[in-house]
């Protein structure tokens, strides 16, 4: 009976969304204040119905109700309960229900953030998060059910993938979903602003601290799938180039050019255009990942055993969405070129470039994933296109960039001046060539890793002459005002990422080598000894664990114990086993048994020293952190009734940003 | 028209922008062109549609009992099959975990005489997937047609990589 509730919670649900899209705009339209005053309580009564179903769905899976399909098919009686929880989101239903579920967090936090907006405005933008939901909770209710029953009910589930078995998995998805779905606040104004045709830029304002939070989520997400792959996937990559992987890196980048984008728009008045349409290219994105994802037209590590249904319904509203936005744009897009002039010399033309480099890199990525697909439709064959691909051209992209940063900050709206530019080149680069040629020596003249710490040192320094900069003109209380503090985090984030991946790519040492018991290897000052392997138990599993001995210099370092896990129906996980450290990790991993009759044998190994990459995570999480940051910033906080006063506020704004440059 | 200082310059940017595109242009199809992987079946190769590539991916099923492992070393042989053909391939190195008998599997390599040496390989993830595009190239192997690659035409396409 329950899961029939649940069912009846997301037509409900689908209902209520209908009302909270429907009525408002019609309000809005006609200037109806009762049809407007709907949105807030339509939207909350779709999150009530929305928790609900997911609830239910939860305690289906506790309760181990396996008379419903998607539970038996995603779970067993000695699956923990920790996992249990994540199985509700380990296949493709109940992801789309975890989907809707964020969408409605999002839309309630709006509702509950937005009181002090222009009521029009506002409910424009809650109408729209709304008509997204109608078009998720239809998707669910027609294709994907996953109160589906299963009659007679089975004694026992099948299981959850092996893979997603990991403490990682319960973390990864909802936070990208967080950030994915966030993009679509954005879109939200976006569209409001189209539609009441705003002229103020007042609304860009509102939507930063949103889209600075959604990107802060979604670089979370991607940092936490990136450290899932290498930790559970045993190949020790943080990085693929799989096309799942690129559907969450697209959104991503549109995304950093978005943040950037509305800063200039919210400040100059510049770019409103752009800043529309890049809000709808971020949400178009991450709607077209949710469509690569779950239709399974490519080939990744990711697919999902699918419906070739559903994929149809996920395509056709991704044309609604992409087309009907786009053509709104084209027919009310502002067509004067607003906002204060600029010189070539100024924070404007850095910001713009940035821009450009964002969306060059996240059509390529686009290119390179869809072309597949592309090569399928024009009969050129079966053809993927390789990571070597994406390793050339996007490093190439993201050059000017790292170079550029640290002149951004130093460069007035407006227009610059080239002679702090001159300083601050001299500093930062001397200091960075400097550390580049001391570092020469300790890397064995590797070119990569060398780059790696002049970009580092670069970086740092340049946002440090700002910090120092501000620190001595301002006065004390308004020099790092959030905004400012997190935009300064987020590029320091940018050093220590960029050298993460440079230091970790070029001195890697990777061997996989077969081992006797008692044998040694000796990789980057550390010597593994293997001690063999012997039969351990979990949960739900068995496992052959192998024991390595790690010293460096005759004294233990650790003892690492990687696993070849074997769960009930048969499938095998290698689980890898990872000592981590600041300066370099130790990575072994388990292949298979040289005689498969001979456990206590040689085995076949893969041994990893790894130096700096936790730095590409931690470079990854303090752009996240600098995200979250920024959006805290005082100057986002509405104060007043902001309808009559849109135009003054702007005015304010910008005032205090004069005296911030 | 005489060129007033803001059009000058709005012609500068177009301009460079416009440069700026056309030499992404430039490295985008270049990139293109030296990492598209084929994906080829057995039977495909053995008709000697592999001849133009110097690196491809070979799919379809690993033969039931054709594993054989090195006992001293990582080398690994097995025989990759479609409907009409079968492929020894070689590999140094571990194989994934869903890598067994009777499984689809792709392999990424090059042809060696009449052996493909496999540089990595990939088992399917989930066990009731199979990539559609094997499946497809599987399914057309199977219909025993002759597929016609419109884009087989280019040579010297195919992988830089080793």
């Amino acid at each position: 009976m329950t899961p029939e509730l649940g069912q009846l919670a997301l037509i409900l649900a689908m209902l209520l969304a209908l009302a909270q899209s429907v009525l408002p705009l019609v309000g809005a339209w006609r200037g109806n204040r009762a049809l407007m005053a709907v949105a807030r309580p339509a939207a909350a009564g779709q999150a009530v119905f929305v928790a609900m179903a997911f609830g239910i769905l939860a305690w289906a899976f506790l309760r181990f109700d396996f008379s419903v399909q998607y539970v038996a098919d995603n779970s067993n009686l000695a699956l923990p309960w920790y996992y249990r929880i994540a199985a509700v989101w380990g296949a493709h239903e109940g992801s789309l229900l975890l989907w809707i579920l964020i969408l409605n967090v999002w839309t309630v936090a709006l509702a509950a953030f937005s009181q002090k907006l222009p009521e029009v405005f506002a409910s424009r933008v809650i109408a729209v998060m709304g008509l997204i939901a109608v078009g998720f909770l239809a998707f669910i209710i027609f294709t994907s059910n996953p109160f589906g029953r299963l009659l007679p009910m089975p004694g026992d589930g099948a299981d959850l993938n092996p893979v997603l078995q990991d403490p990682g998995m319960t973390f990864h998805p909802p936070m990208l979903y967080m950030g994915y779905v966030g993009f679509s606040v954005a879109f939200a104004f976006s569209i409001a602003a189209l539609l009441g045709g705003e002229l103020e830029q007042a609304w860009v304002r509102w939507a930063r601290p949103w889209t600075n939070v959604a990107w802060a989520f979604l670089t979370c997400g991607i940092v936490a799938g990136s450290w899932w792959a290498y930790a559970e996937l045993g190949w020790g990559g943080w990085w693929f180039w799989d096309p799942v992987e690129n559907a969450s890196f697209m959104p991503w980048l549109v995304g950093v050019a978005l943040i950037h984008a509305q800063a200039v728009t919210e400040k100059r008045g510049s770019l409103r255009a752009w800043t529309i349409l890049l809000s709808i290219f971020a949400f178009s994105l991450s709607l077209l990942g949710t469509f690569l994802v779950r239709s399974g037209v490519l080939t990744s590590v990711h697919a999902f055993a699918s419906d070739p249904r559903r994929g149809v319904f996920i395509l056709a509203f991704l044309t609604i969405v992409v087309g009907g936005s786009l053509l709104l744009y084209a027919l009310r897009a502002p067509k004067v070129l607003g906002g204060k002039p600029f010189k070539v010399v100024s924070r404007e033309t850095a910001l713009l470039i940035s821009n450009l480099m964002f969306a060059v890199a996240a059509a390529m990525v686009l290119l390179g994933t869809l072309f597949p697909l592309i090569g399928d439709a024009l009969n050129l064959g079966r053809i993927s296109v390789g990571p070597p691909y994406f390793g050339f051209l996007f490093p190439l992209l993201m050059l000017p960039v790292v170079l550029l940063l640290p002149f951004g900050p130093f460069l007035r709206w407006g227009k610059g001046e080239s002679l702090v530019l001159k300083q601050v080149l001299m500093r930062a680069g001397i200091v960075a060539a400097a550390c580049a040629i001391v570092a020469a020596f300790f890397v064995d003249g590797q070119l990569k890793a060398i780059a790696g710490v002049g970009a580092l040192v670069w970086l740092t320094v340049g946002v440090l002459l700002y910090a120092l900069k501000r620190w001595r003109e301002m006065p004390r209380g308004r020099r790092y005002p959030a905004e400012m503090a997190g935009m300064l985090l987020a590029h320091l984030g940018v050093g220590v990422f960029v050298a993460g991946v440079l230091l970790s790519e070029s001195l890697s040492v990777t061997r996989d080598v077969r081992m006797a018991p008692g044998e040694t290897q000796h990789i980057g000052n550390y010597d593994f000894r293997f001690d063999g392997v012997h039969h351990t138990t979990g949960p739900n599993w068995t496992a052959d664990q192998g024991v390595v001995t790690v010293t460096r210099n005759g004294n233990e370092t650790t003892v690492m114990h990687p696993q070849k896990r074997t769960y009930p129906r048969g499938q095998v996980q290698t689980e890898s086993a990872v000592d981590a450290g600041i300066t370099r990790d130790l990575y072994v991993a388990l292949g298979e048994p040289m005689d498969a009759n001979d456990i206590e044998g040689a085995w076949a190994l893969r041994l990893y020293y790894k130096p700096f990459i936790r730095w590409i995570w931690a470079g990854g999480l303090l752009m996240m952190l600098g995200g979250l940051v920024c959006a805290t910033d005082k100057r986002f906080r509405i104060k007043r009734s902001a309808r009559a006063e849109a135009g003054a506020e702007a005015a304010d704004g910008l005032q205090i940003q004069e005296t911030r440059a | 028209m005489p060129m007033n200082p803001t059009r000058k310059r709005r012609l500068t940017i177009v301009l460079s922008i416009l440069a700026a595109a056309a030499v992404a242009a430039v490295l985008v199809v270049l990139a293109l062109q030296n990492n598209m992987n084929y994906l080829l079946t057995p039977s495909q190769v053995q008709s000697g549609e592999a001849a133009s590539y110097n690196t491809f991916r070979l799919g379809g099923m690993v033969k039931a009992g054709s594993i054989q492992r090195s006992s001293d070393s990582l080398k690994v042989t097995f025989t990759v099959v479609d409907a009409g053909g079968a492929m020894p391939v070689e590999y140094t190195g571990i194989l994934p975990d869903l890598f067994r008998d009777n499984q689809s599997v792709i392999a990424t390599g090059h042809m060696d005489g009449a052996r493909f040496v496999a540089t990595e390989v990939l088992a399917k993830h989930d066990e009731t997937y199979m990539p559609k595009e094997l499946k497809d190239a599987m399914a057309k192997a199977h219909e025993g047609k002759q597929v016609e690659e419109a884009g087989s035409g280019e040579s010297g396409m195919g992988s830089r990589k080793p």
